[in-house]
């Protein structure tokens, strides 16, 4: 049988993203799907195993032993999260080994977000409440994504957020029914995380470089803006229940649009963090790459173990 | 070296009566690990009673490239299908 030309394996592989159907690794694909995907699903994955650090920083602290098994259970279920995508993304072609180098070396991105520090307990309330949720409003729709592995893996994931996002908001709620102080640490950790939580989505649509094609390809199924909208949507009115005040100015409810009006985040503060000039970047690189390499030990032993196991069975069978 | 972990395939058995799934794939240098992993990774909410771990390297898949002549000796056999056949209104099951 001879290779199909790269004609016909293009017209299949647009025929199954039209379709609606699900591309599946070992299927032909085209060079820049893979490396977008590639691209896409690493930088989640390093998300996830990044943003263990700022809630983590949290656990020996957290104020009661629930708390603190809840904390342990989220931060435990977000390098869970990691390998599922770290998982997905080796499908494509690329080993576990390549994409930790491209992350260590700065090569690949983490989510800007987890660049900000965490000084209070109510930064444990924001994240969830907040962080978490913008990260549900991006997912989402990723369940219905047309590489099937990213796909089913953000089915797994979506199932175990919704758990983060409302203890965060429980913590938040705790802090509004207590204390004036308790109160005014919740508004602060809103103040804190609001603007950066919406810069999550991403750059403007005007200037959104990898949207269109991931638009086309099925990978995305909205725009940044679009999302941007729908979580301040669903998010101001938690913060009006619980008596927090969203820190701007210009947000008001559009009746015509159905729809908040709000600011524009600051771009600029956003393209600094990615630079590497956020307040947390150098600690969160040289933690994950400590991590990394205080575990080499281990990984190297258990390979020994296994080497040793293996040579006693064959001896024996011999 | 530390990165020459094997890569696993992980299938969950989620209730006694119900077939193994593929969930999904874990690195480990033994099988016992891979065990451990996929539990940590797969079960963390009592999503199975039963674990299977096969080494990835070890599946033999079919080429989806010849999923055409594959899979096509079962296309146009609707006799397969019960619908296919017409019986007299008066049976009213079977
Ligand atoms: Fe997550
Ligand atoms: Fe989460």
């Amino acid at each position: 049988m001879p290779a199909p030309a790269s004609e016909t394996r293009q017209n299949r592989f647009d025929r199954v993203i039209a379709a609606d159907q699900r591309i599946e690794p070992d299927d032909w694909m085209p060079e820049d799907y893979r490396k977008n995907l590639i691209r896409q699903i690493a930088q989640h994955a390093h998300s996830e195993i990044i943003g263990m650090q700022p809630e983590g920083n949290w656990l020996t602290r957290a104020p009661s032993l629930r708390r603190k098994s809840i904390l342990l259970a989220k931060v435990q279920d977000e390098a869970g999260h990691g390998l599922y995508l770290y998982g997905a993304a080796e499908t494509l072609g690329i080993t576990r080994h390549e994409l930790l180098d491209l992350l260590h070396t700065g090569r690949q991105k983490y989510a800007n977000i987890f660049n900000y520090p965490t000084p209070t307990w109510a930064d444990m309330g924001a994240i969830g409440w907040l962080v978490d949720g913008a990260a549900i409003t991006n997912q989402i729709p990723l369940c219905r994504c047309s590489f099937g592995p990213y796909a089913r893996a953000m089915v797994r994931i979506c199932k175990e957020e919704s758990f983060h996002q409302r203890q965060g908001f429980e913590i938040m709620v705790t802090l509004c029914n207590g204390t004036v102080e308790q109160k005014a640490m919740a508004q602060e950790a809103l103040n804190r995380w609001w603007w950066p939580t919406l810069m999550m989505f991403g750059p403007p649509d005007t200037e959104s470089a990898h949207s269109q094609k991931s638009m086309q390809w099925k990978i995305k199924r909205f725009t940044n803006d679009e999302l941007r909208q729908k979580f301040v949507d669903a998010t101001v009115p938690q913060a009006d229940l619980i008596g927090l005040t969203v820190p701007d100015p210009e947000l008001a409810w559009n009746d015509e649009r159905g729809h908040y009006d709000f600011g524009e985040p600051d771009w600029d503060e956003l393209r600094r963090v990615v630079a590497g000039d956020g307040p947390c970047n150098a600690e969160r690189m040289a933690t994950r790459k400590g991590a990394h390499d205080d575990g080499a030990w281990v990984r190297e032993a258990a390979v020994a173990h296994a080497e040793k196991v293996a040579a006693r069975t064959a001896e024996i069978a011999a | 070296m530390s990165d020459n972990w094997n890569l696993w395939e992980v299938f969950v058995r989620p209730r006694r009566g119900l077939d193994h799934v593929h969930a999904g794939s874990v690195h480990a240098p033994d099988a016992e690990i891979a065990l451990q992993h996929a539990r940590d990774l797969f079960t963390r909410r009592g999503e199975g009673v039963s674990l299977w771990v096969v080494r990835s390297a070890d599946i033999v898949a079919s080429d989806p490239g010849d999923a055409g002549e594959l899979f096509d000796p079962a296309d146009g056999k609707d006799y397969r299908y019960p619908t296919h056949y017409e019986l007299p209104d008066e049976v009213a099951n079977m």
